[in-house]
């Protein structure tokens, strides 16, 4: 089985973030970056399906769009156990749309003919959660989102997808099939010292948008980025962390009436 | 028709609560926009849901009705739609932002060469549309720049749902019927019945305290600490999502959009950022603690009160504090 997985490179969970002078994005200089989480949930049970598989042509090939810098995200994949890579090479990813992105991605795949297309439920820096179903859709593939395990079958896949309020449901799909892939269903791999090293001879393609045909032609615009603004107004309760604890003690017995 | 189209889902033979906030925010965008609201209800059997969504103050209710439609599908849900909306020629079309139209409503959106504005919180004039970014640290307004139909789907919680004002007899919206054309070799997938995961035999939902930790907490060594902490305070312990992914709790114990949802009188956050699909589950809370480092954490946002330190630091001075103040 020949499964591809799409990934993503995010700014880092606790990185601080400052908004640009434009006011469009936030300030990229200096920022770290690393893969998006469920992309490696997607990638992790990418890697499971082929060690259960374990057949001669089962292979697994990441794909991932953006600047230089996304090419450390799919050496982060190589090394875990991905077979191979595609970067494909853009600056202006921020100003394409869900639609845009998805096409580039789409393009680049298309030539690879997979059994199954991979790829995490959502992103954790826009957070749209929608390029697996238009990749999907833009593939002319059956899909299904949230879904916390695969099991290759006879004529495609079954997976178990998540509902809310701790419902579930199974979903059989024929092959091939675009899943994208709900945190928490397997557990995450470190590399190791050896990957790390083979990762090195591992062959990485890049492509250009322009080599895809796409263009960048957005219909959807982010205009502006600001800060929240906040629902309640809270105290902070300053000090040691022996006097903010004993502060917040006395708050919660005498103001807010709730110990 | 040029308007505004609200697609409602039905939940346990009703219409989803969820749906009629989405009928607010459609009411909101009519109003701005000067168009009418209509709503439609695709299902198996949709005649008992289109007469509860009739008394709400609509100029049409559209049944999209077909045996195909009974059980969710993503290629059957996306086709119905697509064939209501090249019929009804809507300009504005507004869901509720439910995993069912999280799984189907941007294949349905990029058919009509156009990108859904997903998990929407508020519509300002323009009209812009406001959805959270970096895990609800920032804000993002989007302008829909396309020539076709504009998606939308809204958050749930951020508009409130009107009470449905009371129409009856022929004050009534009325009441129309699509059939559209399906057929079994175009619905790819099969999914089996719904079945609830693991026995809950924890239930957070009752709970008078709370004491909830995230991935701050960096190490599952660490997690006793809060647990001395909730002890104390005679409260459950929960998590985050991240924390059970881990395997460091069990998933019973996960507060949030895919776990409980909570109210208590104190919710104590230790650890957690406040990623929104944690907030839904908690923000209902009587008195909201967060416990953080990172002084612009989205969990201070909905605090009343906060102290901002090292979590390992904060967390045994708290336990000292409260077993002190309740001797």
């Amino acid at each position: 089985m020949k499964i591809v997985v799409a990934i993503k490179q995010v700014p880092e969970r606790d990185a601080q973030v400052r908004i640009d002078a434009a006011g469009q994005w936030i300030e990229e200089a200096g920022l770290q970056f690393s893969p998006n989480e469920p992309d490696a949930y997607a990638l992790e049970e990418a890697l499971q399906l082929k060690e259960r598989s374990a057949a001669a042509d089962d292979e697994v090939v990441v794909v991932s769009a953006g600047p230089e810098r996304v090419g450390a995200a799919i050496r982060d994949a190589l090394a875990k156990g991905a077979d191979r890579g595609i970067q494909i090479v853009c600056d202006d990813l921020g100003a394409r749309d869900a639609l845009g992105v998805a096409r580039l991605l789409a393009a680049a795949i298309e030539p690879e003919n997979p059994d199954l297309i991979l790829t995490g439920l959502q992103s954790e820096d826009l957070g749209l959660g929608q390029t697996g179903v238009i990749l999907a859709e833009l593939l002319g593939l059956p899909h299904a989102t949230l879904i916390l395990h695969v099991e290759k079958t006879g004529t495609g896949v079954t997976a178990k997808r998540e509902l809310e309020e701790g419902w579930f449901q199974t979903i059989e799909l024929p092959t091939p099939a675009v899943l994208t892939i709900q945190s928490g269903g397997n557990r995450l791999r470190y590399a190791t010292l050896m990957g790390i090293k083979r990762a090195r001879t591992k062959e990485v393609r890049r492509l250009t948008a322009a080599e895809l045909g796409v263009d960048s032609a957005p219909v959807l615009v982010l205009e502006r980025v600001a800060l929240p603004r906040k629902q309640k107004s809270t105290q902070i309760l300053a000090g040691t962390a022996k006097e903010a604890a004993a502060a917040l003690v006395e708050k919660l017995r005498f103001e807010a009436g709730v110990l | 028709m040029s308007g505004v189209l609200v697609v409602l889902e039905e939940r346990a033979g009703r219409i989803a609560r969820i749906g009629w906030e989405a009928v607010a925010a459609g009411q909101r965008l009519g109003a701005q926009l000067g168009l009418p609201l209509s709503a439609a209800i695709p299902g198996g059997e949709t005649a008992s849901l289109a007469a509860e969504i009739a008394a709400r103050p609509l100029a049409k209710v559209m049944r999209v009705e077909h045996p195909l439609l009974a059980q969710y599908t993503a290629d059957g849900f996306t086709l119905a739609l697509q064939q209501l909306i090249e019929n009804e020629r809507p300009t504005r079309v507004v869901f509720p932002h439910t995993y069912q139209v999280r799984d189907y409503a941007p294949a349905l959106a990029a058919r009509f060469g156009q990108v859904l504005i997903g998990d929407v919180v508020e519509i300002g004039d323009g009209p812009v549309f406001t959805r959270q970014l970096l895990q609800g640290r920032m804000n993002g307004t989007y302008r829909h720049t396309g020539g076709g139909p504009c998606f939308v789907s809204v958050q749930a919680g951020a508009f409130r749902a009107a009470a449905p004002d009371g129409r009856t007899g022929e004050s009534l919206a009325p009441i129309g019927i699509f059939t559209p054309t399906l057929d079994p070799s175009k619905i790819r997938t099969r999914p089996s019945q719904p079945w609830r995961g693991g026995a809950q035999s924890v239930d957070l939902g009752s709970a008078q305290r709370i004491v909830s930790v995230g991935r701050g907490i960096k190490d599952a060594e660490n997690i006793p600490m809060v647990r001395e902490l909730a002890t104390a305070l005679d409260a459950e312990l929960a998590a985050s999502r991240p924390i059970c992914d881990n395997g460091w709790l069990p998933i019973e114990r996960q507060v949030g959009s895919s776990g409980q949802t909570v109210s208590p009188k104190l919710y104590l956050a230790v650890g957690i950022s406040g990623a929104i699909q944690h907030l839904v589950g908690m923000k209902g809370s009587q008195c909201i603690v967060a416990v953080n480092r990172d002084p612009d954490a989205p969990i201070f946002e909905v605090a009343d009160y906060g102290i901002v330190g090292d979590l390992l630091e904060v967390v045994p001075a708290l336990t000292a504090a409260v077993k002190a103040a309740r001797q």
